[in-house]
């Protein structure tokens, strides 16, 4: 060996796998203007669709007229459901198991709600004719408050379910029910309750949000009609379900329809449903023979596509008097506004909920969740989070908070007094969920130590003396929650979505030369997938990243997956990579016996080769292989170097965290000061740290949103009063905290790389410690729990409700 | 409706066209010049994702008419690269501080940051946190753009970058 030798740190460093901050590839383009959105796709005679929506929560529909808006220069055609139903496309399947209107077909449910849809030359021609459709309304009694909605005499919203007494989740009690689900033992459960020493019970809402991300939902649709084809460019988190439910409901066959999803402007769960304005578009294109645009506006988009939460959960915890828990009892009433179209896997009508027993070991448990509808719009999706979780955490870690109060101990004593242990895993839930890995305790007193926890305490306690005293206005709240998240569904024996199940995909097709491209199941939206994927396979093969190019969201070249959402893709699709990668390196290794004339069993791999054992110079790289694999392959073996996996994880993944906050609030004015964030995440092995990072920087942003202000509200009429971002709350730059991250690494035992996923952690855990901050302030003028979202108004009418100015 | 000719400049070369008076300038960008880079997040001024440069200052082109910059000099975020094509102080700010993740609202704050730094070529942490509140960003948290922009002020004045302490 001469100087010039690499070293073995050396050669792993150049491959930037595994654990390097590798940057992102995908920010060339990006920084430079480059990308490529939905909205940037332009074609020959392309048309432009907008729809005419209502103005009404609750109306029957009398009369559409469309001929002032033919008229308008410009203007080619106006859908309406009745155009629709020669197509059979009225209505269509939700992901939920409901249907769904796609044009107001002889009412509307919602406000906003689409009515028509009106295809011109340009996106002004649209609006000009929108302005002339006329459509005749006969308002109907708005329903909007979730708990009058079984309500004997409370209004028909869905006709079409008229005699209809069970759904696609049993039986329904009421013209406005549409499912209960229930979870766990009743008996044992009722049982643990009557005997507790201590129990509380509080109504916990999680109020109605929006995803919101910062690109709308669009689309453009080009019906080819001598090929029969269908190309469909859209903001697809899930592309190959799109091809899939497309090719079902609109009976065109499944090889004529491509879907492309090209760069997308983050989705957080609101690109992952089928909406209207994506049949909308291609039936224009079927019918006008020309490609058809789609683009949401911002004002629609948040009042019309799926928005998130809604959950209203009465709560109810046994305990010991030395703060044993012995009983969850939890019961949901979920507001699904119009039509049920949750985009949960399709036996799961209220998503995982049933982690709602937490970080904790609860000998029992009951939960059952009533959905019903309402005139809102539908949903609803998971907002940064895997199906019902954010709802589950948030639950159960204010319940916990609750309880510490009622025991007077202290909520970081609690929670550690009740984890699950280290050697208790893999762990069976009260719920039924199978926990894989988890160092709760380790987490919690590393949090804890790191942010000086009782000093904070001690602080609290003198600022609460001097409060009383008069001699401040200011209250401090430390929030803590401890939450465990369930992501990467899931395991075919009970995920699936419209039947298919919850697999995900890789393909990779090595080059001669030593490079490489891997195609996904999965559709990145700011997750950086190009980077991250291309690291997993560097570390398996021995490629340098930079050599492997991955490409997502083309469904003509990418093997079939179930998309990225639910923080799946690296437990789901992040194994898919794995095992791929090792089959090509299973067949390379069988290569390089041949060349270096050996057994394969002589040989032992070595970052980004085989060597012979024992043998040092006897080496063949991976680089060196992949040109072998074209031309020398031995005798009887295929030639090339590619494969593909298919990946049915065996279980989901458990990632964990522990969170503190620490806030002031001024009483007189309720304006808050977040102090302190610290943030520490157990995803088990950490494929990129600095994307980690981020993931999670942006997360707690969302987190922070939703606790602090960002809701969906609607007024007694049914009016949606949060439409646009003047209302609707989206922090910048200023309000936003700043954020500490930290962490510790506990792998799945059952994942490939041991990974676990992390993108929708810091909004699961985020949003309890904020409101926990909020309520551990207050708590010492006699509150218990005081609903979200805390902006500064709620927060000044909490401390008038209790009663602070009264001595002023 | 009757149309309107109007020339400006935009990143540095001149262009013209035919537009009715409603037709907004983030249209004109983007649908006359084909220039995708400026993005639409919000059509009502608040998201900044369609920020671009006009006469020496920042402007939501999603809010002004395409006539109303007429005669004027526009820079948007593919006149943001330098001269040979390779990544700008504040293009590698973003890259090396990873103060992106989806991309959508980049342009915006590049070219907004571009302005700030103009403006304020050493801002401290709170006036870039403040520089840059008319631009929102729903994946990152801000945290890695301020650091971005800071690695690029750095950069550009010739200094050391340290980023700052957690």
């Amino acid at each position: 060996m001469n100087d010039m030798t690499p070293t073995r740190e050396q050669r792993t460093a150049a491959l930037e796998g595994m654990g390097c901050k590798r940057k992102r590839v995908e920010d060339i383009r990006f920084t430079q203007g480059k990308g490529n959105y939905v909205d940037d796709v332009k074609l020959p005679g392309m048309l432009h669709g907008d729809f005419v929506r209502s103005p009404h929560p609750h109306a029957r529909v009398k009369s559409i007229d469309d001929s002032e808006a033919l008229k308008v220069p410009g203007v080619l055609a106006v859908i309406t459901a009745e155009t629709l139903k020669t197509v059979n496309l009225a209505w269509m399947p939700t992901l939920a198991g409901d249907v769904q209107m796609v044009l107001a077909d002889g009412k509307v449910l919602f406000q906003n709600q689409e009515v028509a849809f009106v295809v011109a030359t340009d996106r002004y021609a649209a609006d000009d004719g929108i302005n002339k459709v006329k459509v005749e309304y006969e308002p109907l009694p708005p329903l909007v408050d979730p708990f009058k909605s079984m309500d004997p005499n409370a209004p028909v919203l869905r006709e079409d379910l008229a005699g209809k007494t069970s759904g696609a989740h049993g039986p329904r009690k009421h013209h406005n029910h549409i499912f209960e689900w229930t979870v766990g033992d009743k008996e044992l459960t009722d049982a643990a309750f009557n005997k507790a020493e201590v129990t509380i019970k509080e109504m916990i809402s999680y109020h109605r949000t929006h995803p919101s991300p910062l690109e709308t939902c669009q689309c453009v649709c080009s019906f080819d009609k001598i090929k029969g084809e269908l190309t469909i460019w859209g903001t697809f988190q899930a592309p190959h379900v799109i091809r899939t439910v497309v090719a079902l409901i609109a009976k065109l066959p499944e090889q004529k329809i491509h879907v492309i999803a090209p760069d997308i402007g983050g989705g957080f769960g609101n690109k992952v449903g089928a909406y209207p304005g994506y049949i909308c578009a291609a039936v224009a294109s079927i019918v006008t023979g020309k490609p058809v645009k789609w683009v949401e506006d911002r004002i629609e988009n948040l009042t019309a596509t799926s928005f998130a939460r809604d959950y209203h959960m009465t709560t109810e915890i046994a305990a010991t008097k030395e703060g044993k828990v012995t009983g969850l009892r939890v019961h949901v009433l979920a507001d699904h506004g119009a039509f049920d179209a949750c985009a949960d896997p399709s036996k799961w009508p209220a998503g995982f909920f049933n982690i709602v027993t937490g970080s904790y070991d609860f000998p029992t448990a009951h939960l059952a969740v009533d959905g019903v509808y309402t005139n809102k719009a539908p949903g609803g999706v998971a907002y940064r989070c895997s199906f019902r979780v954010t709802e589950a955490a948030y639950c159960i870690e204010r319940a916990m908070d609750i309880l510490a109060q009622k025991l007077g101990m202290d909520p970081a004593e609690l929670r550690l007094k009740n984890f699950i242990k280290p050697e208790q895993f893999p762990y069976h839930s009260a719920l039924g969920w199978e926990y894989d890995s988890g160092d709760y305790g380790t987490a919690m007193r590393k949090a804890m130590e790191t942010v000086k926890y009782a000093e904070l305490r001690k602080e609290q306690e003198q600022m609460r003396a001097a409060f009383k005293r008069g001699e401040t206005r200011e209250i401090m709240g430390i929030g803590v929650s401890f939450f465990t998240e369930i992501v990467g569904a899931g395991p075919s024996k009970n995920c699936d979505i419209l039947g298919i199940a919850m697999f995900d995909s890789c393909e990779i097709r090595m080059h001669p030369t030593g490079a490489g491209i891997a195609r996904m199941g999965t559709k990145s939206q700011g997750q950086g997938h190009e980077t991250t994927w291309a690291q997993i396979i560097a570390t398996e093969i021995g490629i340098p990243a930079d050599n492997i190019m991955v490409e997502e969201g083309n469904t003509d070249t990418a093997p079939y997956g179930l998309g990225t959402y639910g923080s799946r893709s690296t437990p789901v699709a992040g194994a898919a990579i794995a095992m791929a990668a090792r089959k090509i390196r299973a067949k390379a290794q069988m290569i390089a016996a041949y060349k270096l004339e050996v057994h394969e069993d002589d040989l032992e791999w070595d970052i980004d080769g085989f060597r012979v054992k024992g043998l040092p110079g006897k080496f063949m790289s991976m680089k060196d292989i992949c040109w072998a694999a074209y031309n020398s392959v031995p005798p009887g073996m295929e030639p090339g170097l590619e494969a593909v996996s298919y990946y049915d994880p065996p279980n989901m993944t458990y990632p964990f965290g522990a969170y503190i906050c620490v806030m002031t609030i001024d009483v007189d004015t309720g304006v808050y000061k977040v102090r302190r964030f610290y943030a520490l995440d157990d995803c088990g092995t950490r494929i990129n740290p600095m994307i980690i990072e981020g993931q999670v920087h942006g997360g707690l942003t969302e987190a922070f949103a939703i606790a602090m202000g960002q809701e969906i509200r609607y007024d007694a009429e049914g009016n949606v009063v949060t439409g646009s971002f003047m209302d609707f709350f989206m922090p910048t730059a200023v309000e936003t905290p700043h954020w500490e991250t930290d962490f510790t690494v506990t792998p799945s035992p059952h994942h490939p790389i041991g990974a676990k996923g992390v993108g929708e952690s810091p909004n699961v855990g985020g949003v309890p410690a904020f409101s926990n901050a909020v309520n551990d302030a207050f708590s010492f003028l006699g509150s218990t729990h005081i609903q979200m979202p805390h902006d500064f108004w709620r927060n000044w009418a909490a401390a008038k409700s209790l009663g602070v100015f009264a001595s002023a | 409706m009757a149309k309107t000719h109007i020339t400006m400049q935009v990143n540095g070369a001149e262009v013209e066209g035919l537009v009715e008076p409603r037709t907004l300038l983030v249209h004109f960008i983007r649908e006359n010049l084909q220039m995708t880079g400026t993005h639409i997040g919000c059509e009502t001024t608040h998201c900044g994702a369609c920020t671009v440069d006009i006469d020496g200052m920042s402007v939501k082109s999603c809010t002004m008419f395409a006539v109303q910059a007429n005669g004027s000099d526009i820079t948007t975020i593919e006149g943001m690269a330098n001269p040979d094509g390779s990544l700008s102080a504040l293009q590698e700010g973003f890259r090396m501080m990873h103060g992106l993740q989806c991309g959508f609202c980049t342009p915006g704050m590049i070219m907004r940051a571009q302005r700030l730094l103009k403006e304020n070529p050493s801002p401290t942490e709170q006036e870039i946190r403040m520089g840059i509140s008319g631009n929102i960003c729903r994946c990152t948290g801000y945290q890695n753009i301020v650091k971005a922009i800071q690695y690029a002020a750095a950069k550009i004045n010739g200094v050391e970058f340290r980023e700052a302490a957690e």
